[in-house]
């Protein structure tokens, strides 16, 4: 399948993402599997910033940044005026961080997919408002220390579980959702072109990591993301026409520790801590067929 | 064609006439049969367009942004708290420079919540970069639409179209709707010159960095200040084919009026019977409606009012802790004139409050009284309050 990702970069280099940065890398395959037939609705975030400082874009595709709750919403407006001008064959795309999905965008985000809107819903998923500085969203995950969870006497970082927007927007009968990894780009592109593909609103929902957020060494986004996998904190499946299916089984899986030590974020953690989530992350697991 | 329509019918008919492509809207009372009649149509093959029933006024502003961005001509329709949750995204679709064209029935602001007319509304977003019309009777609701487009088009700035909800939004007048054919000659169709389109990829909406922002905001608002002038010019051609012209400001009897009344939207109506009267009476009392409120008239208002010896502005909104938004554009706008009248504002109707004709004379009688002996006791009144309100004494 590499011999079908094109080479052509659609996403020009020179912009100001931090080395190692997950988010840009999945943006970049995004391009790759989507080809030039698109129009893109950014949302505030790090995507939107570091790529368009005027008078620069790393842009080679159509796009257009409005605001931060809003992507989606935008890209049902371009995916009107398409239908309405009788263009085919051009897909609106909406892409946002977890904060302009999970959080301050989920209306919009809603709204989209209930009304069945032809929009291809893109979610990079790392985990906070890493644009303002590493502030805790709806999708950062138990025990994660970020600037709005800090590690204090009595409060030891986030104390919520990750809010589960995939299945939220399965709910709403989305003919495709889907979750990947930047660390598994062929499954990220095949399912990217699976859910363009469709006529409708579809989701894919891609985990990314983030170096100065979950502080990491720059060398190991990929790793990170990887061991996310293997561990079970996050997984990688379908739900199509509501059929939900894992399309990766991590053979046997890791110790949550072992994902867990590479980051900063989890530094504070205790033994029991660490035991606590991986309980929650077997849970978890266990729910969604995977031993 | 002349038909019985409400202000809301008559908006729904100049979209229909303008043959827009993609409407979004969310209902709110008193704007909400707009949208129901253009989904009528649409449903009925009347118009040809995509109708998106958003989830809320902030997704019907974006969904307009987006859609506009990709080419189409867009509508949407709106009041009061409607239009406070767009409030963000009026500022967006004015700083893209996209030309999205909007009615806004005008209803007061909660809280207390209320569903009647003032005009605190549009007046709240009067900074945002969007041409503001305020139309004083159905037919100027209908052609201020038509004429939007154009505004809207060949500057590339949004237009709200703003009448007061009830008054206009739900009262029946007879209104001359043009034929198809004429106004596919006046409006030609939409063509934006930088859509979003995979064949000419365009970067809309990036981060305008220090060095650049200020620039961008200052050909923005250079882009609102000259719209005075393609405002006029559009009114003239609209005059030439369908027979009805506006003007920036309507002067009414005014140009020997010694007290003049300064007004907006439906109260100008009220206004000009009583003048009349006044008129017959022989006392020098005149009338300006001003239609265009942004961009602000300056020089137009300069030549109307700058004979008179005292100027009461009548309004439906207030800049809470200073005085009414007119009052203080139309006072600022004699700022360095030498031969300047007295100004007054008149704080009035608001929430649905009826402006009747003895609040006016109140008005005309104090600004009279100030034109007599040359002093302005107090700049801000308010008229018709029911009740004498404890520390209701705002000195400017
Ligand atoms: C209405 C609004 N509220 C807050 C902000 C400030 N803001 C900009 S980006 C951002 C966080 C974005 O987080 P996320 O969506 O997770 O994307 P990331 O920054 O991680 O790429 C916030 C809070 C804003 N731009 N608009």
């Amino acid at each position: 399948m590499t011999e079908q990702i094109p080479k052509e970069e659609l996403l020009a280099p020179g912009h100001r993402a931090c080395a190692g940065c997950g988010c840009v890398l999945a943006i970049r395959h995004v391009l790759k599997a989507l080809g030039k037939n698109v129009i893109i609705a950014c949302a505030t975030g790090c995507m939107e910033v570091v790529t368009t400082p005027y008078p620069e874009t790393s842009w080679r595709v159509p796009w257009i940044h409005a605001a931060f709750e809003n992507a989606a919403a935008v890209a049902s407006g371009v995916a009107a005026a398409l239908k309405a001008m009788g263009k085919g064959g051009i897909k609106a795309v909406a892409i946002a961080g977890d904060g302009g999905t999970a959080d301050i965008g989920l209306q919009a985000l809603s709204g989209t997919v209930e009304r069945g809107d032809n929009v291809l819903f893109i979610c990079y998923d790392n985990e906070a408002y890493q644009n303002t500085g590493i502030q805790r969203s709806g999708a950062t995950p138990f025990g994660a220390w970020t600037t709005t969870t800090p590690i204090g006497r009595v409060k030891r970082g986030e104390d919520r579980p990750k809010k589960d927007v995939p299945r939220i927007i399965a709910a709403h009968g989305a003919p495709y959702v889907a979750t990947a990894s930047i660390a598994y780009p062929l499954d990220l592109i095949k399912k990217l072109r699976k859910a363009a593909a469709v006529e409708g609103p579809t989701y894919v929902h891609v985990h990314a990591s983030c170096v100065p957020g979950w502080r990491i060494d720059t060398s190991k986004s990929i790793e990170v993301a990887k061991l996310a996998v293997l561990t079970g904190a996050w997984m990688l499946y379908e739900i199509e026409n509501g059929e939900f299916r894992l399309t990766f089984k991590p053979p046997k899986r890791r110790p949550i520790a072992e994902y867990l030590k590479l980051q900063g974020r989890f530094r504070h953690l205790t033994d029991g801590e660490i035991a606590e989530i991986q309980r929650m992350v077997d849970e978890q697991c266990k729910r969604f067929g995977i031993e | 064609m002349k038909q019985i329509l409400t202000g809301n019918e008559a908006a729904a008919i100049a979209a229909k006439l303008a043959r827009v492509k993609v409407i979004s809207a969310y209902p709110i009372t008193p704007q909400t049969a707009i949208v129901e009649k253009l989904a009528e149509f649409v449903a009925d093959g009347e118009l040809e367009a995509e109708f998106m029933k958003v989830e809320s006024e902030h997704s019907a502003m974006s969904a307009c942004i987006g859609a506009a961005a990709a080419g189409a001509r867009t509508f949407t329709a709106t009041s009061s708290q409607g239009l406070m949750l767009m409030s963000e995204m009026l500022y967006i679709a004015s700083g893209l420079r996209l030309p999205v064209v909007m009615a806004n029935a005008n209803r007061a602001l909660s809280s207390p919540l209320n569903i009647w007319c003032d005009q605190q509304d549009s007046m709240a977003v009067r900074d945002s970069g969007w041409v503001q019309l305020y139309c004083e009777d159905n037919q100027e609701i209908l052609d201020s639409i038509l004429q939007a487009y154009r505004v809207a088009e060949e500057l590339l700035l949004p237009v709200m179209v703003c009448f007061d909800g009830y008054i206009l939004s739900h009262t029946a007048e007879p209104v001359d709707v043009p034929e198809q054919g004429e106004v596919d000659k006046f409006l030609p169709p939409y063509e934006l010159p930088h859509p979003l389109d995979p064949e000419r990829p365009v970067t809309m909406g990036p981060v305008g960095v220090p060095e650049y922002y200020q620039e961008i905001r200052c050909m923005l608002q250079e882009a609102v200040r000259v719209a005075e002038d393609k405002i006029a010019e559009i009114d003239r051609a609209f005059g030439r084919r369908f027979g009805r012209r506006y003007g920036l400001i309507e002067r009414y009897r005014s140009d020997d009026a010694e007290v003049v009344l300064l007004t907006l939207g439906s109260l100008s109506g009220t206004a000009r019977g009583l003048i009349d009267r006044y008129r017959k009476r022989g006392e020098k009392v005149g009338l300006v409606k001003l239609r265009v409120f942004r961009p602000f008239p300056f020089g137009e208002l300069i030549d109307a009012l700058g004979h008179a010896k005292a100027v009461a502005v009548l309004e439906k909104d207030v800049s809470l802790g200073s005085g009414g938004a007119l009052f203080i554009d139309a006072a600022a706008a004699f700022i360095d004139v030498a031969r300047r009248p007295l100004m007054l504002n008149f704080i009035c109707g608001l929430g649905g409050r009826d402006v009747t004709q003895l609040d006016i004379r109140e008005a005309i009688r104090v600004a009279g009284r100030a034109a007599e002996t040359g002093v302005v006791r107090r700049a801000v009144r308010w008229l018709g309050l029911r009740e004498k309100i404890v520390g209701l004494r705002p000195k400017l």
